[in-house]
């Protein structure tokens, strides 16, 4: 056992212990997070994903405060998924997969689902959030969260940035002007147009609104009768 | 000269903290801000009040007074996260405990961080602090580092549980599992944990025992680990400074990767490390025995926090995660499994020749289960981790199950047994006020422990199975509501075991108040007394 042996060499110096433990740590880490960086075929290129719209977003960052993600997921491609900070594919399916959950279902089953679950499904085990219909938001801060993602990388152009305020505002209003966000983010820039409407089917702009507007854009920015999916990366 | 500095400090930092409530964007900063305030202000007025008074202690005692209130903290902290979390297991099986008047703040969504967060960071975070300061003064006959700084540690912890529960509750959290608190609490967490590193390490560098004790080598592990993870895993950029909203650095597919990195290493390293190294210290203590084997205890030291980094990967299987990293993932978890129980024999076999204590010691008998739901949690999750038994419980109460054979069996019925043994120690008491209480104790809990991973084993499989039947023409034949009513009795005898585990608990605290106050003083023991 001469080797071990040796390790008095470390249990007797408090910083060799230290810089080896740390050594030894850093690893595995850098072997399997460095290369998704920089090997180009992590993220499968596809036509049609789109930074989310500002009312969309809004809409997710009440799907991450109410915790939605501990019982739902994303079953998504890596290329569907690379706007999404933190990514949501989620560790529970306490509820069913959300991924392709965009368009399946209308507006008004999402306001009576969020209201009461168990009017549209009886066997539902999910909490209330009526609530949201009544939360009136204004998006005063809406322009900052762009920007935001903007900075860490999501190509928001800077008109996109400068107009994010009235483009979250036009999204409710289909009998507004919304030529800017769809030139912006819709058919002509990304092949598929905005889904503009009244989502909570109230005058007011809710929370209702920006989260219905997020559920019913997921899976369908991607065309899947035109992808092939490739099997081993 | 030093309190008018902290005097200053402080000061600063409540008007700042004011300033920023004033300005807050949303109201969990708000409150978070208001909260900080209060904390400066009351921290403030303890060193003025205290100021100039002259600063008796004997450096050549063990500073155990934070130790102490570390014991209290982990007690009571512990009886928080399981009442959490009996509380939302019961509103899984009855979501009309999801109350109409209350659905903007108790929802099971905001309550489920307030849980994980309680039971690891507050329970576990405070139980290896103060076992941490515990151990290395013990094994370097040296008082702990830093004159005050243990108690900057410890209020420094208790402030970042506060701002990130009260915040979950109140809409603030960055979404990232079991890295929920924002950014602002997320700096606190670093400038506490650098602070515990400084004490650890400062009082081995100041230790009388040439040798470095093996509970260290795995406590320093953590410390340090813990504060890689932390750093990488919640780089992030406010959205403002008055605002407790931010957005990652990474995004999607290496976002997984990163968060994985963490969330399995939170468990390999905070949740593993950590209390193998408290392992390593009481249960040779408690038995008065030594440890098994110092050959193996150097070679799963090095073999386990050099694999454990590399398991990550296992949560993301058959997802957008490239084939070759979850590949390599799996491989390292299986690998895995035998530095674990490398770790167990060690822990078990130190009762060779003590195994007639089982009988007569229940703090012993609630250490080695503990260890036996090591070793159990430590095979099944490399099982877990094979992509064929993964594509069956992966999504599935399966992992809860997992997960809570190793967090209430191993790091619960670890620490309940620390509990016992340092608080007559700590409080100079003549033994336990009652081990008949430790008995009703220990069966309540294993009792728990059992009826929720077998509950959970139940429904896991079980939705699975329902989740890929498919018919003779290849369709599926449940839909989603339907394994979702088909897991119903499953998760009420889960909650029914979650209420014995907290009864177990409530009993502890019961027992360890009148150990503190009804037995009779034991002689103090002044001087350094190395351990081993």
């Amino acid at each position: 056992m001469g080797i071990l042996d040796k390790h008095k060499a470390i249990e007797t110096h408090a910083t060799l212990l230290m810089v080896l433990s740390l050594l030894v740590v850093t690893i595995g880490g850098i072997v399997q997070i460095v290369p998704l960086f920089y090997l180009e075929n992590t993220i499968e290129k596809v036509e049609g994903v789109r930074p989310y719209t500002p009312l969309e977003l809004a809409g997710k960052q009440i799907y991450l405060r109410e915790g939605c993600y501990g019982c739902y997921g994303h079953y998504s491609l890596a290329a569907e998924s690379m706007y999404d900070r933190p990514f949501q594919w989620g560790s529970k399916r306490t509820g069913p997969d959300l991924a392709r959950v965009g368009g399946r279902y209308s507006d008004e089953w999402h306001q009576d689902h969020f209201e009461n679950a168990k009017s549209v499904v009886p066997e539902s085990v999910m909490p209330p959030y009526g609530f949201l219909a009544d939360n009136v938001i204004d998006g005063k801060y809406i322009q900052d969260l762009v920007s935001t993602h903007a900075l860490v990388g999501v190509p928001y152009t800077e008109d996109m940035v400068n107009n994010a305020l009235a483009d979250f505002k036009a999204q409710v209003d289909p009998l507004g002007d919304f030529d800017g966000l769809e030139a912006r983010y819709g058919e002509d820039a990304f092949g598929t147009p905005i889904n503009v409407r009244n989502f909570d089917g109230q005058p007011e702009l809710t929370e209702m609104d920006a989260l219905i507007a997020y559920i019913q854009v997921l899976g369908t920015m991607v065309d899947f009768s035109t992808y092939t999916p490739v099997a081993n990366r | 000269m030093w309190d008018y500095l902290k005097l200053i400090g402080l000061g600063l930092v409540a008007v700042c903290a004011a300033i920023a409530a004033n300005y807050a964007h949303d109201l969990a900063y708000q409150v978070n801000a208001i909260t900080v305030m209060l904390a400066a202000g009351l921290a403030f007025l303890w060193v003025l009040r205290t100021a100039g008074d002259p600063k008796v202690t004997n450096q050549a005692e063990y500073f155990d007074g934070v130790i102490r209130a570390g014991a209290i903290a982990t007690a009571f902290w512990g009886v928080v996260g399981f009442l959490v979390g009996v509380v939302i297991a019961t509103q899984l099986a009855f979501p009309q405990l999801n109350f109409e008047w209350a659905q903007g703040y108790l929802n099971f969504g905001r309550l489920r961080p307030l849980h994980t967060s309680a039971v690891i960071f507050a329970f576990g975070g405070n139980a290896l602090i103060m076992s941490s300061f515990y151990i290395v003064q013990r094994t370097s006959a040296a008082r702990l580092f830093g004159g005050s700084l243990g108690w900057f540690v410890f209020w420094g912890w208790q402030l970042v549980i506060v701002l990130a529960a009260t915040g979950y509750v109140l809409g603030a959290t960055q979404a990232k599992e079991y890295a929920e608190p924002v950014w602002y609490v997320d700096i606190l967490i670093t400038v506490v944990w650098v602070a515990f590193l400084v004490a650890f390490m400062g009082t081995l560098f100041k230790r009388k025992e040439p040798h470095i004790y093996v509970a260290n080598w795995f406590l320093l592990s953590m410390i340090l680990t813990v504060a890689m993870l932390h750093l990488v895993n919640n780089a992030a950029i406010p959205v403002s400074i008055f605002g407790s909203a931010q957005v990652q650095l990474y995004a999607g597919v290496q976002d997984a990767m990163v968060q994985w990195w963490y969330g399995h290493n939170a468990v390999g390293f905070f949740l593993t490390a950590g209390f193998l190294g408290m392992m390593y210290y009481f249960v040779p203590k408690q038995a008065e025995r030594p440890v098994f084997s110092y050959k193996l205890s150097i070679i799963h030291f090095w073999a386990l926090i050099f694999l454990y980094i590399w398991a990550g990967p296992h949560h993301l299987h058959y997802t957008a995660l490239p084939d070759w990293a979850s590949t390599l993932g799996m491989v390292f978890s299986v690998i895995l499994w035998m530095p674990s129980w490398g770790g167990m024999i060690n822990g078990l076999m130190t009762l060779s020749g003590a195994w007639d204590k089982l009988r007569t010691d229940p703090i012993i008998r609630m250490m080695v289960v503990s260890i036996g739901f090591y070793g159990m949690s430590t095979f099944e999750g490399p099982m877990m981790s094979i992509k064929a038994v993964n594509s069956l419980s992966h999504y599935t109460d399966w992992t809860i199950g997992h997960v809570h054979s190793g967090a209430l069996g191993w790091n619960g019925m670890i620490t309940f047994g620390v509990l016992y043994y340092l608080v007559p120690r700590l409080w100079n008491r003549e033994g336990l006020y009652s081990l008949k209480l430790v008995s009703w104790h220990f069966w309540l809990a294993t009792i728990g422990i059992v009826l929720y991973a077998s509950a959970m084993w139940v429904t896991g499989i079980m939705e699975g199975l329902m989740w890929r039947e498919v018919d003779a023409n290849g369709f599926l034949v449940n839909a989603f509501a339907d394994t979702v009513a088909a897991k119903f009795p499953m998760y009420v005898v889960r909650a029914l075991g979650g209420g014995l585990f907290l009864a177990g608990a409530i009993i502890m605290c019961w027992n360890l108040w009148m150990t503190v106050r009804a037995q009779p003083a034991r002689e103090t023991k002044h001087a350094f007394v190395p351990a081993e």
